[in-house]
C-alpha cells in the first residue's frame, strides 16, 4: 500500500501512528487536520471533499519522498479524506519518524504545506443559509 | 484526433458533466480549453491546472489522440 493514500472512510488515527513504528526512530510526529466550524468569518456546518485520485496519489507520493529524502526521516504517511465531513472529523493526518525530533517535526510540517499546495484536493464548505461554495475556486468570468 | 475531458470541482459543476469525450483539432490543453470555453461557461484558464495522462502538464503540452485531459481549479486540500 502507498504510503499516501486517499479514504473514503474515517482515519483510523491510532493505526496510522502504529505503521509509523520504526526501532530505529526515536520521534514519531503526528499532524492531524480537522474540520473546523468557521472559516473567514463564517460559521461552517460541514465540508465536502473531492480529489483526482490517480494524480493525487502520485503527487502525494513524490511529497512524502521529498519529505524523507530532505530531512532524513525514516518512515513518511499521509492520509486525505474525500466525502462529507462533519467538524471535528479528521479530514488529514500526516506521521514522520526520524531518529531525532527535529527531523520529524521537519517532514511532517513539510507534508503538510506540500500536500496544501501540490495535491490535487477540493474542499466546498456548507454554510447555515445559502450555497455552498468551493475554496479557492477559479474567479468567475466577468 | 480524440481526447477524454475531465472536470473537477467547480469546474465539474460549471461544466454541467465530470467527463466528456470531443473530436478536436485542438494540439495543446490551451487551445482545447479555448475550443471548451466556447461551448460551457468554464471560467478563465488563469490559476487553473491541467494533467495529461494523470500527469501535472503545461498548457502547451502536446495532445496526442486517445489522450485523457483533465482541467482542475487550484488546490484545497487540508
Amino acid at each position: 500500500m502507498s504510503d499516501f493514500r486517499i479514504s473514503a472512510d474515517a482515519i483510523d488515527q491510532a493505526a496510522e501512528l502504529a505503521a509509523l513504528e520504526d526501532a530505529a526512530s526515536g520521534a514519531a510526529v503526528c499532524f492531524c487536520g480537522r474540520v473546523r466550524n468557521h472559516n473567514e468569518g463564517r460559521v461552517v456546518v460541514r465540508l465536502e471533499y473531492e480529489c483526482y485520485e490517480e494524480l493525487a496519489v502520485s503527487e502525494g507520493a513524490r511529497v512524502l519522498a521529498e519529505a524523507r529524502e530532505r530531512f532524513g526521516a525514516s518512515r513518511v504517511l499521509c492520509v486525505h479524506r474525500t466525502g462529507d465531513l462533519a467538524i471535528g472529523d479528521a479530514a488529514v493526518w500526516v506521521g514522520a519518524a526520524a531518529a531525532h525530533r527535529n527531523e520529524a517535526f521537519a517532514a511532517a510540517r513539510y507534508v503538510i504545506d506540500e500536500v496544501k499546495k501540490r495535491v490535487p484536493i477540493w474542499k466546498r464548505e456548507h454554510y447555515p443559509e445559502g450555497p455552498a461554495e468551493w475554496i479557492n475556486a477559479a474567479p468567475s468570468e466577468a | 484526433m480524440r481526447v477524454r475531458i475531465d472536470y473537477f470541482a467547480v469546474l465539474r459543476e460549471r461544466a454541467g458533466t465530470a467527463h466528456e469525450t470531443l473530436d478536436t483539432g485542438a494540439a495543446t490543453p490551451r487551445e482545447l480549453y479555448r475550443e471548451l470555453r466556447e461551448r460551457r461557461p468554464l471560467p478563465p484558464e488563469t490559476g487553473l491546472k491541467v494533467a495529461v495522462n494523470d500527469e501535472f502538464r503545461h498548457w502547451d503540452w502536446a495532445l496526442a489522440d486517445g489522450d485523457r485531459v483533465a482541467f482542475m481549479p487550484p488546490v484545497a486540500g487540508g
